[in-house]
């Protein structure tokens, strides 16, 4: 079912937590809203529940406006960032919770309620934890209690709230694997909340990145990361070198060195260069590229971190594959040339913002 | 798959550090001065009540009991807990309902006001009553004029009794829910769950015993309030008599043996009281350990 999120606001007193979203999500689609904690995005989850209202604005849920209904009667499936499991419940009861509660003239009859729990308790690999309660289990199995409970209601729509937030590092990994096959699985549409930018970009289809309230760019993951539309997005999405310098006949200058070519138009511009965007020419001969000098360089797995500081002061990371480093023979305190392969230019002004 | 792991007893116990050990002499002392102290003043009155109530033997205490004015009491107290023990019981859970999960102004003043019956004499929370509902009172010249009786009748005794019982279970349950929070009543919600569903399904059985021990304070409290129900009873007795009240009259009447034999009744009570307390504060300090481990990781 399509979720289409039409110009909400949302205030907390003085603070604007969602200023003017809209977003719209088609059916069966995987979503994530990244941002920065305190960004606005678990508000436009819950506001999506129905856990939360919005001054302003509308949620349409296959069409259907739904702003004014009840969270009970939303048909949404919301999985919290703590599970909020209920603690005094059998695993078998949290998840039959859903299905027991119904009105009597909806309510299954308990075999089929029987049934029902059982299979999805195999579609999340638990069906032997049945009588278990919440405390005897392990974080990733909580998470993924709580989803086979939101998920016994026949949910048109999954919503959750940093669901691996809560998780260490081997364990959240391998759950979000899992998410995103569940997802090919079922294809519910879903809309999950993160921080996490290599999360976002590894399960989602599409990465809704928002800031401060509003929504900063909508796209694939492939699409925002190589072509973020504000410097929010570059600054954001994976590390990144920042330049300040100015663009004069499509190239990037700082101070007066010419560093590469730049689209954009002329002036004072933000630039930023990934690490592994870099070309590194031995020596300060050449006039193309910024002189630099090698402070540290960390060649565990497969590239090489090398850290170099530029004639400023000013600190630039640089990734490339361990082979071609060692081809260059470099080393601690030797001089090079960096020259971006690609740089994304803003407008300095576009900054502030 | 992680299991529990049973906690030894004792384990849990603080160790002794050598920058907090004392001398033995010191600790002698400190143990001492406390069980002295608990003897003096708690065991030894405890102690006289029982041996002043059989002081007469078994035959006059059990006269004592089923005196008619004595019955009278006993029935009194009883009807008068059962009606304010329910009643703040639905009141504090409302209360503290509203102040853990909402956010509305007056919320402050609220909480103030129901710890007002704690910072107020008894005496003056009978006083407002005979104020306002008194033969001179606010509402005196109607309440007569239309022959209601509160003052110095059951209606007085039960409001006054609600008033001084009024903050126990509702200051038992407003930490304990502002310290779980709404997530599991969220989620009861947006499963489908009706208000009343998710109060029965989540919300109780998370504070069941918290809500328990209040209603136990409340209970002991109801049963043994003295001073605000002296002044709107009107000590009549066999009529508007509670237990405390018909123990302060026998008394006053030098009749000890009988004084001490209802007073005994009260003291069984409180007896009683302490150990549910007892039991129900290991209960919740069972599920805080719980809820502990869950929100652990």
């Amino acid at each position: 079912m399509s979720i289409a999120i039409r110009n909400i606001s949302k205030q907390f007193g003085a603070f604007k937590a969602l200023d003017d979203v809209s977003i719209e999500i088609p059916s069966g689609e995987l979503v994530a809203l990244l941002g920065p904690s305190g960004c606005g995005k678990t508000t436009l989850l819950r506001i999506i529940a129905g856990l939360e209202y919005a001054d302003q604005g509308q949620i349409l849920l296959a069409g259907d406006d739904t702003s004014a209904r009840h969270a009970r009667d939303r048909q949404v499936g919301f999985v919290f960032q703590h599970y909020a499991l209920f603690r005094h419940m059998s695993v078998f009861d949290n998840v039959a919770f859903g299905l027991r509660v119904k009105p009597r003239r909806y309510r299954p009859a308990e075999a089929e309620i029987r049934r029902r729990v059982k299979r999805l308790l195999e579609l999340v690999q638990l069906d032997w934890l049945a009588d278990r309660y919440p405390t005897q289990l392990s974080g990733g199995q909580r998470q993924r209690i709580a989803l086979a409970r939101a998920l016994a209601v026949e949910p048109k729509v999954l919503l959750l709230d940093e669901p691996f937030g809560a998780l260490d590092a081997k364990v959240r990994k391998e759950l979000r694997r899992w998410l995103r096959q569940l997802h090919d699985e079922i294809h519910v549409t879903s809309v999950f909340v993160t921080h996490d930018q290599e999360e976002a970009l590894e399960v989602s289809d599409r990465v809704v990145l928002i800031n401060k309230g509003k929504v900063e760019q909508i796209g694939t993951p492939e699409s925002v990361y190589d072509h973020p539309a504000t410097p929010f997005v570059a600054n954001f999405l994976g590390s990144v070198n920042l330049f300040h310098g100015r663009v004069e006949d499509g190239q990037l200058h700082l101070g007066e060195h010419q560093v590469g070519a730049a689209d954009g138009n002329d002036g004072k511009a933000v630039a930023f260069v990934r690490p592994h965007e870099f070309e590194l020419v031995p020596g300060w001969a050449e006039r193309d590229g910024l002189p630099a000098t090698i402070v540290r360089v960390v060649s565990v797995g497969p590239s090489a971190q090398i850290e170099l500081s530029r004639s400023d002061g000013e600190l630039v990371e640089v990734s490339i594959a361990r082979d071609s480093f060692r081809l260059l023979g470099l080393g601690k305190g030797d001089q090079v040339l960096l020259r971006p392969r690609h740089i994304r230019v803003f407008q300095a002004e576009a900054q502030a913002a | 798959m992680s299991g529990t792991i049973a906690l030894k007893p004792g384990s849990l116990a603080r160790h002794e550090t050598l920058s907090t050990h004392e001398p033995a002499w010191v600790k002698g002392v400190l143990i001492g001065i406390a069980l002295t102290f608990f003897a003096v003043f708690l065991l030894l009155p405890l102690a006289t009540v029982f041996a002043e109530a059989l002081r007469k033997g078994w035959g006059a205490y059990a006269a004592a009991l089923v005196h008619p004015d004595a019955r009278s009491a006993i029935t009194l107290t009883v009807l008068v807990a059962l009606v304010a023990v329910p009643l703040n019981l639905v009141f504090g859970v409302a209360a503290s309902w509203a102040i853990a999960k909402f956010e509305f102004s007056g919320k402050r003043l609220l909480i103030t006001l129901i710890d007002l019956p704690f910072s107020v004499s008894p005496v003056i929370s009978g006083l407002i009553y005979v104020l306002m509902f008194g033969a001179q009172g606010w509402f005196g010249p109607w309440l007569q004029a239309h022959d209601i009786k509160i003052i110095f009748a059951l209606p007085g005794i039960v409001l006054a009794t609600i008033f001084v019982t009024f903050p126990f279970v509702a200051r038992e349950l407003i930490p304990l829910m502002e310290a779980q929070g709404s997530e599991e009543e969220e989620a009861a919600v947006v499963l489908g769950a009706s208000g009343w569903q998710m109060f029965w399904y989540t919300t109780l059985p998370s504070i069941k015993w918290g809500l328990l021990y209040g209603v136990i304070l409340c209970n002991a409290r109801a049963m043994g309030e003295f001073g605000a129900v002296s002044v709107v009873s009107g000590h009549i007795r066999g009529m508007t008599n509670t237990l405390p009240l018909h123990v302060e009259i026998l008394y006053n009447e030098y009749n000890y043996a009988a004084a001490f034999a209802v007073a005994s009744l009260l003291a069984l009570l409180a007896i009683v009281t302490l150990g549910l307390k007892t039991l129900v504060e290991r209960q919740t300090h069972r599920q805080q350990q719980e809820k502990n481990e869950l929100s652990g990781e």
